[in-house]
């Protein structure tokens, strides 16, 4: 049964409220017992892969983002089978509320909260604020790993196409409105990786063509909460372009920054038709004859793309 | 269990072997959790360092924020002025990149007070002897390569290497 929808003034005004969830809820709820029994499952998701073991909202479990849902082999999400698995493992079953958290303003819990959307889990929210602001607000933390009752989980073949963009996708979209959510330096092709990361191998720099530059992080606020309905509507409508109706692309350098922005467009000013392109710029900076504009400008629709 | 036949531990320094003989002992879940224990164990920079943080230099292949100094010392019984120099090094990384300290710790306890020859003849891969590729991805390994790097630069750019 899905667990009951938070009503506050902030989130009532998002197109969507039902997927945030504040921390002073989330604490309410754990303290009332919502862990027992699966109704309510509370996943960690982390850039490192150790923060989780240095303490944690007690009762959580963890999903690595790369270990857990990328598949091994190939550059792809796991398959139905896997994801199966692994929601069973930790306790989340079919009809459960999954609230997602992590570090760096919910970066990767984002990035997680898209992939149990590609298998199209149902009632998937995230942690307002994210694991440093629950940090932060003194709540408690603990070391022991959370040993979960199994959950139920039917193997559901993923459902890409809504939310998913590749790279024929992109050359299709021309005309329509994209969103490049990385830093300044990476849009103009001054630099082909995150400042202060490793250098993740992208041929060329730059952007696509006609991409609005919004930096993931303007949508959230100092304490890594989103931002309010205004101060995204500004962001995201004033600055970037885009109108009512509009069919949106995200783009970043892996997929997982853009998941942050997906989520913000998708959920909170309410576009139905918004995908990631999660090949972004570490495929399409590596491939030949695609389209790429340099500098601060967006550049125009390529000849014959339209 | 499955050993990591590519190199064995014999062109490692004493210290740095047993790490890595360590890491290889245990199944892939407790290599994390070595890892945690080598985070924790990390040692503080001395205050002076602490106070004067343009002394140390970031590491910036390192996806969490890394400082790292390295300075070096008569060794023990060494005449000053004699070739007999030992390196100390020190690290600074936050509690918030525990993956990023447990490199840095088991880089601190196998090198720190090894002579500069002896650094320098550490294998540039030696980190993938640790068997945490798989665990926590190759992406990830990269900044342990990085500062192992950035540790064997600094040491051959000191002074009498120079």
């Amino acid at each position: 049964m899905p667990y009951p929808v938070e009503q506050n003034e902030k989130f009532a005004a998002y197109a969507h409220p039902e997927r945030l969830v504040s921390t002073g809820w989330l604490a309410s709820a754990i303290e009332g017992g919502a862990l027992d029994g699966g109704n309510l499952v509370v996943v960690e998701s982390d850039e490192d892969v150790l923060l989780y073991e240095t303490g944690h909202i007690p009762g959580a479990v963890k999903i690595d983002w790369h270990t857990d849902l990328n598949d091994e082999v190939t550059r792809d999400y796991v398959d139905g089978t896997a994801f199966a698995a692994l929601a069973a493992a930790k306790g989340i079953s079919r009809d459960s509320t999954v609230v997602i958290y992590g570090d760096k303003s919910n970066w990767w819990a984002a990035y997680a909260l898209w992939v149990f959307t590609l298998f199209g889990h149902e009632d998937v929210r995230l942690l307002d604020g994210g694991r440093d602001k629950w940090i932060a607000e003194g709540r408690p933390v603990i070391t022991e790993r959370t040993v979960p009752v199994p959950g139920d989980y039917p193997v559901v073949e993923r459902n890409d196409a809504p939310i998913r963009a590749f790279l024929a996708d992109v050359l299709a979209h021309f005309g329509k409105p994209l969103i490049d959510v990385r830093s300044v330096e990476e849009y103009t092709g001054q630099r082909t990786h995150m400042p202060a990361y490793p250098e993740e191998g992208a041929m060329r720099g730059g952007h696509i063509p006609t991409a609005a530059s919004i930096p993931w992080a303007r949508a959230a606020a100092e304490d890594g909460t989103y931002r309010s309905r205004p101060e995204l509507e500004a962001l995201y409508l004033d600055e970037a372009g885009l109108t009512e109706g509009d069919d949106v692309v995200a783009y970043c350098r892996i997929g997982e920054r853009s998941s942050h922005t997906w989520f913000a467009l998708k959920y909170l000013l309410g576009f139905d038709t918004v995908r990631n392109y999660d090949g972004s710029w570490t495929e399409w900076g590596n491939a030949v004859r695609v389209p790429i504009v340099k500098g601060t400008e967006r550049g125009s629709v390529p000849a014959g793309r339209a | 269990m499955r050993k990591l036949g590519v190199m064995n531990t014999s062109a490692l320094p004493a210290a740095l072997a047993d790490i890595v003989d360590d890491f290889q002992a245990l199944e892939e879940p407790e290599r994390l959790q070595l890892l945690l224990e080598f985070s924790r164990e990390l040692p503080d920079p001395p205050a002076r360092l602490q106070d004067h943080p343009e002394l140390m230099e970031q590491v910036v292949e390192c996806q969490s924020p890394l400082f790292l100094t390295i300075e070096t010392e008569p060794a023990d019984g060494g005449q000053p002025g004699a070739a007999a120099e030992r390196v100390r090094l020190f690290f600074k990384a936050p509690p918030e990149a525990p993956t990023t300290r447990g490199f840095a710790g088991v880089l601190h306890e196998g090198l720190d007070g090894l002579s500069p020859a002896e650094i320098l003849a550490v294998p540039d891969d030696m980190p993938d002897l640790l068997g945490l590729t798989r665990a926590i991805t190759p992406l990830r390994m990269r900044g342990m390569t990085a500062m192992l790097g950035r540790i064997k630069r600094k040491v051959a750019a000191l002074p009498q290497h120079g």
